[in-house]
């Protein structure tokens, strides 16, 4: 698709690698050095990740014309033809050849707004940690490697490069919260948050393999040989492809020929590979994205980390277990993704409206934007659960603007905390006139966050609404003798009724923290911020004006990265 | 013996020539050598090791299968024999390394001698194809790691776990022996090569003794792997034994036997072999599975009360004997995968205890303390070693990118072909609680403050090679060099199926 001529995702990952490990070999007492390194190595991934969204948007016209023309042509492979065209800046290497492991990387139009929004966060993440003082050599090697793992799972297009770089992420975002969290509650916290996230990842990882096994016996029929050999042909898949492969294309290659659809899986007949395994894979990496009951970890686990911390964990972690849900259940398994998603759309709605009220009763800053992730998130899954592109489309939306604006939220919460000490909300109060920045910013996330339109967040949430309603008609759920049908329009007005209440937290917030009367006697030092943490919120707030206004930066791109989803999901 | 080649059968036992004049040396040099230059035993040893450890791969087995079986029948000269022979030699050298400035037994000549020898022992094992064989080599490699154990004769503990290794590991040996008569006495046949073919026979298709024998010596294993439920001595003798002892027992010994176990079991009881109607596999592959669950489970549940990290180390070892022995489980396939999967799992797991003991020893020679919690401040007294222990731990979890990683997902990988989800996922749930206390330590070593914490811990420079090479092996082995081994492991594995 694109002529190479650096391999930037390559780059993206392994800079902030390199950094990591240069910075471990610095003298630990030389500090701006350190952060040197640091913030150098952020802004060149960030730079790269912003040429690899300009780049991407540049070709987004022609894929989509590419993509029509192929589902026109009905040809039996076209989903994956499509996914295959998609992918642009795509490096293969093999790695363990006679596993089928391969590293292979990419980005489309689903990934490429997640590398930018990586990229704009880890920018942050580092200037906001600026005066962190306690071995910081270390704070910074180890956000470092985070922000690594966090892009590899973006641009991976091999399961195994995907489950790599996932468990790469998870023990230096330990590490990070359980040494510069927030002293009470950083050990429960980080443990919980981790074997959470690592139990999820584990099970999904069997899943895959035992995926992958279906697909290598599929490919190993007569028939699934021949459509092996029709796509190598073809130029789908790579010329060396074995049957037995972890790449996600010959994965969707045997998603489509219903490799995943045979009945009889496991000696029961009406069982299949897809129906079986698509909700251990979905919320096996749902627990990262916080589907509901296995949000648990979220709230907890924001509090406690350190801010930077935080704004990359509910910025752009929890996206990247909504995107591994999309790409390894929805993808893969299309089939279960029907059976499933209809029941699995009530757990987002709980996620949405209970999320919301549970922010709405913290006494805590920071809790009321851990629990208004785990809202915020639950409109991603149940964009997913639309199954129509609107929906979809919504949600890649969603991923984008409640990765920048809660990474927004966090840093405010940050700042707030780092001057004030506290961040009990009753005792909290008039700090817009102490720090106009923090104050502008907040409200300017908090608008966001209740889909004001003009900003991000009503882009996003709008579609997914839309999607709902839309998906209703289309969607019933059978269980047992009982047939539900038209209930998506019944979930979305619950679901609006999460926005209601987010209006409410996010308003009580704004007036007891920012506005009111200001205590001076109880806050004396407390002042405006640095330039480093202006850079942070500028650099946050703006993709959620920018894509208020304008849409069209993003809206088309990742319609173009959903169209091989749906039309798998059509198809199968 | 008509037609005797020897200088053709010789390249098949260089690695035990070798050691054999490493120990004579060792020998010499510590009558020799004065008091002073003492420490030059010790890097002699050193080097000798890793000098020997090149030696199978430049006289690699021969590519025909048939003329691998040389001296009689007693040794297999193949790519699984020279894969171990590899790690353990390896092994060898990085504990000697470790060793060097140890206050206790770094400038002891006889120590680093009777680890040559065990370490010859291991090598026997590693590649024994006989009946004989097999009860000799791991004789030569049992007894001096008695004599190890109770190195420092005068402490109690060292002394104390000495015995108890020593009464279960004649225990053990004394039940495999009986089990290896059994199949002697029915078969009249000691090669383990040419025993399946006569068993069923020979044995009247009784198949009550074959199992008799079977499980005889799969407990026997069992004590020499350290799997659940036979694991009692482990704890004890881990604790009580020199560090650099531990390490050694926990990698070397460990390799070899379960090199061993999956030659013995693939070739004596293969899945061809029907006794009385009975298939033999289905019924070792049951009692592996079976030990597989209990020594992970069991293991890893008893090392979360752990407060000594070398009796942490212990229950994880445990565990980790039952993650490999999923790759047994996985032979049922019939595929390479299973045994492939314990050879790399082993290679990597051979460096990755080293580290993690590597770490204890210095430690505990800088502090004389073993306790986690008195690792407390380890990353702001000496970064290197918390960032080492780090690696290791990380490894013995399975996180990426070190070889551990790799590791695990091989095996889970076979299991998941060889049809045994079940079994995968039992193997991952228990990667997830062995992995809460190995976080532990890590939270231990950079978050909890401790009032030593401003005194550094100085490393000499051979503390330095022995942190730095197992750490960068199993870095390395969690990314670029993960794909070679592996293949090699699978030549390995492929060596076994086609006796």
């Amino acid at each position: 698709m694109s002529e190479l001529v650096l391999p930037v995702l390559s780059l993206i990952v392994f800079i902030p690698i390199v950094a990591a490990v240069i910075i471990l070999f610095l003298n630990g007492e030389q500090r701006d050095l350190v952060r040197g390194v640091a913030v150098a190595a952020a802004l060149a991934v960030m730079l790269l990740s912003l040429a690899v969204y300009v780049g991407y948007n540049a070709q987004v016209a022609e894929v989509t014309v590419n993509q029509d023309a192929l589902l026109a042509s009905g040809s039996p492979m076209a989903a994956t033809q499509m996914f295959a065209e998609g992918l642009a800046y795509e490096e293969h290497y093999e790695w363990v050849p006679s596993l089928g492991i391969g590293y292979h990387v990419g980005v489309d139009g689903l990934s490429a707004p997640m590398v930018l929004l990586t990229g704009m966060v880890a920018l942050a993440g580092v200037l906001v940690s600026w005066r962190i003082d306690d071995r910081t050599r270390e704070f910074m090697a180890f956000f470092l490697l985070l922000v690594a793992g966090v892009f590899g799972v973006f641009v991976s297009l091999d399961m195994f490069t995907l489950f790599f770089f996932y468990e790469l992420a998870i023990f230096p975002m330990y590490l990070l919260i359980a040494t510069w969290g927030w002293v009470e509650l950083r050990q429960y916290a980080s443990m919980k948050l981790t074997l959470y996230i690592l139990v999820g990842s584990v099970v999904a990882l069997v899943g895959v393999i035992a995926m992958v096994l279906v697909a290598d016996g599929f490919f190993r029929t007569a028939e699934g040989a021949a459509v092996l050999q029709q796509a190598i042909a073809a130029g789908i898949v790579s010329p060396g492809s074995t049957s037995f492969s972890f790449d996600m294309v010959n994965l969707t290659l045997a998603a489509e020929a219903g490799a995943f659809d045979v009945p009889g899986y496991g000696g029961v007949e009406t069982l299949t590979f897809a129906r079986l395994w698509f909700p251990f894979i979905f919320i096996g990496f749902g627990v990262l994205a916080g589907v509901f009951p296995f949000h648990n970890w979220s709230p907890d686990g924001h509090v406690a980390a350190p801010t930077a911390v935080s704004m990359i964990h509910a910025g752009v972690l929890m996206k990247l277990g909504a995107y591994a849900a999309l790409r390894a259940g929805v993808q893969l398994l299309p089939e279960g993704a029907q059976v499933h998603l209809p029941w699995i759309v009530f757990l987002t709605l709980i996620n949405v409206v209970y999320g919301a009220f549970i922010a709405f009763r913290q006494r805590d800053f920071k809790y009321v934007i851990g629990f208004s992730s785990v809202s915020h998130m639950g409109l991603v899954s149940m964009g997913f659960a639309t199954m129509n592109v609107i929906g979809m489309t919504g949600a890649g939306l969603q991923m984008f603007s409640h990765g920048a604006m809660t990474a927004l939220f966090f840093g405010c919460v940050g700042m707030v905390y780092d001057q004030a000490h506290t961040r009990d909300i009753p005792s909290l109060g008039g700090f817009i006139k102490r720090m106009p920045w923090v104050g502008l910013a907040f409200v300017i996330g908090g608008l966001t966050s209740m889909g004001m339109p003009g900003l991000s967040g009503f882009i996003a949430e709008y579609p997914i609404f839309t999607g709902m309603w839309a998906a209703s008609e289309q969607i019933t759920l059978q269980a047992g003798g009982l047939v539900l049908s038209n209930y998506y329009s019944v979930i979305v007005v619950l679901a609006a009724l999460g926005i209601v209440i987010t209006a409410a937290y996010v308003l009580r917030v704004t007036g007891q923290v920012f506005l009111g009367e200001f205590n001076a006697a109880l806050y004396p030092d407390v002042g405006d911020i640095t330039i480093t943490d202006r850079v942070v919120l500028v650099l946050l707030g703006s993709p959620l004006l920018i894509l208020g206004v304008l849409p069209g930066v993003m809206a088309p791109m990742i319609t173009s990265g959903v169209g091989p989803v749906l039309a798998i999901l059509g198809g199968a | 013996m008509a037609g005797f080649d020897f200088l053709g059968s010789l390249p098949a036992i260089v690695p035990e020539v070798g050691l054999t004049i490493l120990a004579i040396i060792i020998l010499f040099l510590d009558v020799y050598l004065p008091g002073e230059r003492r420490r030059n035993i010790a890097w002699v040893t050193v080097l000798g090791l890793l000098l020997l450890a090149v030696t199978p791969l430049v006289w690699a087995p021969p590519a025909d299968p048939a003329s691998q079986l040389v001296w009689g029948g007693m040794v297999r000269h193949d790519t699984l024999a020279q894969i171990f022979r590899v790690m353990i030699l390896l092994g060898a050298a990085l504990t000697a390394l470790m060793s060097i400035d140890t206050k206790a037994h770094g400038r002891q000549g006889e120590f680093y001698l009777i680890l040559v020898v065990a370490t010859l022992g291991a090598c026997l094992v590693s590649a024994a194809a006989d009946l004989v064989m097999v009860f000799l080599g791991l004789e030569t490699l049992s007894i001096p790691l008695y004599i190890l154990t109770a190195f420092r004769r005068d402490d109690l503990r060292s002394a104390e776990s000495g015995m108890k290794y020593f009464l279960f590991g004649a225990f053990a040996s004394a039940l495999m022996l009986f089990g290896l008569s059994i199949l002697y006495g029915f078969s009249g046949q000691t090669s383990i090569y040419a025993l399946a073919e006569v068993l069923p026979a020979a044995s009247g298709e009784a198949v009550l003794p074959v199992l008799a024998a079977l499980t005889l010596v799969v407990v026997g294993f069992g004590f020499k792997i350290g799997a659940a439920p036979f694991h009692f001595w482990t704890p004890d003798m881990y604790e009580g034994a020199p560090t650099p002892v531990t390490a050694f027992v926990s990698v070397a010994s460990k390799a070899a036997s379960f090199a061993l176990l999956v030659r013995f079991l693939i070739a004596v009881f293969p899945q061809s072999l029907v006794v009385g109607g009975h298939e033999i596999q289905a019924f070792w592959v049951s009692l592996a599975a079976l030990m597989a669950v209990i020594s992970m489970t069991l293991g890893n549940v008893l090392a979360l009360s752990q407060r000594n990290i070398k009796r942490l180390l212990a229950y994880s070892s445990i565990a980790q004997a039952g993650y490999a022995l999923i790759g047994v489980v996985a032979i049922q396939s019939q595929t390479e995968q299973g045994v492939a999967s314990v050879g790399f799992y082993l290679f990597m797991y051979t460096f990755t205890n080293l580290l993690a003991f590597a770490v204890v020893v210095f430690f505990s020679e800088a502090t004389g303390s073993e306790t986690i919690a008195d690792l407390a401040g380890l990353n702001r007294r000496s970064p290197w070693l918390a960032l080492m222990m780090t690696i290791a731990l990380l490894s013995l979890g399975g996180i990426p990118p070190t070889a551990g990683f790799f590791g695990k997902f091989f095996l889970f990988n076979a299991a998941v072909q060889a049809d045994l989800t079940w079994l995968a996922i039992v193997g991952v749930l228990n990667a997830i609680v062995a992995l809460y206390y190995y976080l532990i330590v890590i939270k231990v070593m950079y978050v909890d403050r401790s009032a030593d914490e401003d005194q550094p811990i100085a490393l000499s420079r051979a503390s330095g090679w022995a942190l730095a090479l197992p750490g960068l092996v199993v870095l390395l082995l969690g990314t670029v060099a993960a794909q070679p081994v592996f293949e090699w492991a699978v030549q390995g594995a492929l060596a076994l199926f086609q006796a």
